[in-house]
């Protein structure tokens, strides 16, 4: 059981740093090495993998190692995961409420037309 | 008129569900209706009982029982042809104030939420509020993951007819 608070706290960490967040930006443009990314940011390549460790860790960024070369990619499994969990609790609750729009509406109709026949 | 763009179906009919903390949850929706017609509907169990199990899930209830004022307990009992045995829902209510809030406990687990709906009339609309507290983070994460991983038929279903109404 994954728990939620620790997971969020580890993706704000994760997100709380400026050039970890343009790492994100970077890869949501297209996949890049870890030699790359150290070249872009200006950094050392053990400064870049640290960075990068940090986001993997958090689930926002996957990494695979072809060769002699890392290649790192956006990872989006978590945030589909949870937007996936609220989508299917809207779901029921929509039905739920939905069913119950329409026997309000009938009662409130229903009220309507009970007060007419009374003042008549 | 302007105004009355406000009351249109598309932004009053959302039902809108959030986390707000590691143990609470929230789900509101605006109801075009006066707060005591929409209290009667959530109140009176053969009412209730018309729109709490969502057709959808394929689930059906077999009893309902609501003692609903304050300190009194219901018990709802489910069944669904995916489950061998029918599952039962119980619990008392905390507060039972006509017209503005019900509070509920939910008892079929010891790590249940406290479940808080409060009912506030606007302009002959009633916004609905349903808060559901956990006694602890963990909980919250278990029912999350029993409501999402645990009835993944009820959930199948639910998803098909959503995805045709669509």
């Amino acid at each position: 059981m994954v728990h939620y608070q620790a997971r969020l706290d580890t993706t704000f960490a994760a997100l709380s740093d400026v050039t970890r967040r343009g790492v994100l930006e970077q890869l949501g443009g297209s996949d890049a090495s870890i030699t790359d990314l150290a070249q872009r940011f200006h950094m050392t390549l053990t400064g870049m993998k640290k960075h990068v460790s940090i986001l993997e860790q958090a689930g926002l960024v996957t990494t695979e190692k072809v060769g002699r070369t890392r290649t790192c990619k956006l990872g989006l499994r978590r945030l589909e995961e949870e937007a996936a969990w609220i989508e299917r609790h809207r779901q029921l609750w929509s039905a739920r409420f939905d069913a119950l729009d329409e026997l309000v509406e009938h009662l409130k109709r229903k009220e309507k037309a009970d007060a007419k026949r009374k003042r008549r | 008129m302007p105004n009355e763009k406000e009351g249109s179906s598309a932004a009053m009919n959302r039902t809108d569900v959030k986390r707000k903390s590691d143990r609470e949850l929230i789900v509101t929706r605006t109801f075009d209706a006066p707060v005591h017609i929409v209290f009667e509907a959530w109140s009176k169990p053969e009412l209730f009982k018309l729109w709490w199990v969502p057709k959808s899930a394929g689930m059906s209830l077999v009893s309902c029982d609501m003692d609903i004022r304050t300190g009194g307990t219901y018990r709802l009992v489910f069944s669904h042809p995916a489950f061998d045995q029918p599952m039962a829902f119980f619990g008392t209510y905390k507060e039972v104030t006509p017209h503005k809030r019900l509070v509920w406990t939910n008892e079929e687990s010891d790590q249940g939420a406290v479940t808080t709906v409060t009912f506030e009339e606007k302009a002959g609309k009633t916004l609905v509020t349903l808060h559901e507290l956990y006694p602890t983070e963990a909980a919250l994460d278990e029912a999350l993951a029993g409501s999402a991983e645990g009835l993944p038929e009820q959930f199948a279903q639910l998803d098909e007819l959503l995805a045709e109404r669509s």
